[in-house]
């Protein structure tokens, strides 16, 4: 497996608003840490849950556990922000909103991000591959974010 | 006379509770929640996949039973969070009852959980607290990290997907633009009364690509209210009535990234319940009062209710289709684009259609209007409700 991909925030950007942690996402956000994308399995079923339930929304079976994901994904629908969405995104805009479908089975709410440190929003169209990459939060987790390619 | 049609109508058929001697419960709200249901349905005999109307008073947002609902992965299509303290769990079975008495919802969950005396302890909250399922939000945890702008970021996510399945353009979204405020002309009270070009939408700014500032609902004070009564009593009064022919409603997510299909809203499965319901096609409708947060939100509406096939909306909308002398005219006062929108619209099209159908209109009075639509959006495309509306002539 390749190196994670991390890119940082933007230098004085304000910090984003930082995801709370519930508890049935827990080892989520604690595989974050390590820059690893876990996603949530019902055993029963055979199918892979996101969001992170205390029960399967297919079974209500709570024989669940966390494996490790592709980390890869296709773009199902995107949209840029010419302006922040809140004020942890102050400097930031434009940037692009996406949800991204993933191998496994489950659709994510992210972002597209250039990998190249340029200014601008990230050129990404609906049916792109993209591949994770992670933003640093303040507390040690990382933000899953992508980049295409 | 006391109206006995619910007479036996529905029954109870599955019962489970988790208590404990200690007074506290492992676990967290939802985990209850959830422990409870599988045991009242597997008590019934019964699966969740057989749950079709949901009932809960409770939760950590804006909506309980949508949260609910998108938590346990089911798309309910009776739903109801009547919130009235100790007494809402008998008001939800008669609630239920009255539903399944009318073949509304088939198997109908109604569930509370909560642990104030262990949230007490956790510091979490207890009795008394607001909060009465402890910890974040949904949305707060997988979406608000990523700063989309609400709401018109998950309208534009919507957009983007259909553009991308169907080769919707952003010409043909600015058509029901063009097409609402070419009816806001003739509204004397309407906020936005200039008529515009597909140009001037094109060229207002973008707020969420490939959504511009035209395409967006305005946001303005405004108050309405409708009245309803029997239809027997209805003919006693002042005004001539506008029957309730038809009605349906469905949801399907509560965030935009639970949404199953961006390109197909729950009124798919609204709209033709009310239409079956009221005995009449889209055909039948005179005048359609739809929900106009975005100009796609009308786009998606356009198909899911019927008025014509799914991915063809945008050639549907624009010849005109929507404006004054077009087959279908739709949101005649204006609409959330150009008459008012204060949030949450769905009062106004309720007296829109009511409006048309008694020929109060002037101007813009749809000539002969004896069936009117109105349908309602909730928040991203999330709640769907379609409500059918006649004249005595068609009762």
């Amino acid at each position: 497996m390749s190196d994670p991909l991390i890119i940082p925030a933007p230098d004085g950007a304000p910090d984003r608003q930082q995801p709370p942690v519930s508890s049935a996402s827990e080892p989520f956000w604690e595989a974050t840490r390590t820059c690893s994308l876990v996603i949530q399995w019902c055993r029963s079923c055979e199918r892979a849950i996101h969001f992170p339930r205390e029960a399967c929304p297919s079974c209500l079976g709570t024989d669940l556990e966390f494996r490790p994901a592709a980390g890869t994904g296709t773009v199902y629908a995107c949209s840029e922000m010419p302006a922040p969405g809140n004020p942890g995104m102050k400097g930031r805009a434009p940037y692009v909103v996406v949800l991204v479908d993933l191998p496994e089975g489950v659709r994510m709410l992210s972002s597209v991000v250039r990998s190249d440190g340029a200014e601008g929003a990230a050129e990404v169209a609906v049916g792109d591959s993209v591949r994770v990459a992670w933003e640093p939060l303040a507390d040690g987790r990382h933000l899953p974010v992508f980049v295409r390619g | 006379m006391v109206d006995r049609t619910m007479r036996g109508a529905a029954a109870i058929v599955g019962v489970a509770d988790a208590v404990s001697p200690t007074g506290e419960l492992e676990g967290s709200v939802r985990a209850l929640e959830v422990q409870v249901i599988r045991e009242a349905l597997a008590d019934a005999g019964l699966t969740i996949a057989d749950v079709d109307g949901l009932f809960s008073c409770t939760g950590p947002g804006w909506a309980a039973s949508l949260e609910l609902a998108e938590y346990l992965g089911i798309a309910p299509r009776w739903t109801d969070s009547t919130q009235t303290g100790g007494s809402s769990f008998e008001i939800h079975v008669q609630h239920a009852a009255a539903a399944i008495s009318l073949g509304l919802c088939d198997v109908a969950v109604v569930v509370y959980a909560a642990t104030p005396r262990s949230s007490f302890k956790r510091g979490t909250g207890g009795f008394g607290s607001r909060q009465a399922l402890p910890g974040p939000t949904p949305s707060a945890e997988w979406e608000q990290p990523y700063a989309m702008r609400m709401p018109m970021g998950a309208y534009a996510l919507a957009a983007s997907r259909h553009m991308h399945e169907f080769g919707t353009t952003a010409e043909q979204l600015a058509q029901i633009a063009v097409d609402t405020r070419t009816w806001a002309t003739m509204n004397p009270r309407a906020r936005l009364q200039d008529p515009i070009t597909i140009e001037d939408v094109l060229a207002s700014p973008m707020q969420a690509s490939p959504l511009h500032k035209l395409d967006c609902c305005l946001v303005t004070d405004g108050a309405g209210a409708v009245v309803l009564t029997s239809a027997e009593r209805a003919r006693t009064l002042r005004k001539p009535p506008a029957l309730v022919l038809g009605t349906g409603t469905c949801h399907t997510h509560a965030m935009i990234s639970e949404m199953p299909d961006l390109t197909t809203t729950g009124a798919a499965v609204s709209g033709p319940l009310a239409f079956a319901e009221a005995g009449l096609t889209p055909a039948d409708i005179d005048v359609a009062q739809i929900y106009d947060s975005f100009t796609i939100t009308v786009l998606l509406l356009l198909e899911d209710l019927g008025f014509c096939p799914k991915g063809e909306g945008g050639a549907f909308v624009a010849d005109g289709v929507l404006a004054p002398g077009g087959a279908l005219p739709s949101n005649t006062s204006g609409g959330g684009l150009a008459y008012t929108h204060p949030g949450m619209f769905g009062i106004f099209l309720l007296v829109e259609a009511v409006r048309q159908l008694r020929g109060e209109c002037g101007p813009r009075q749809v000539e002969g209007a004896e069936v009117a639509l109105a349908h309602g959006s909730g928040g991203v495309l999330s709640a769907m409700s379609t409500i059918i509306l006649g004249t005595e002539a068609t009762a």
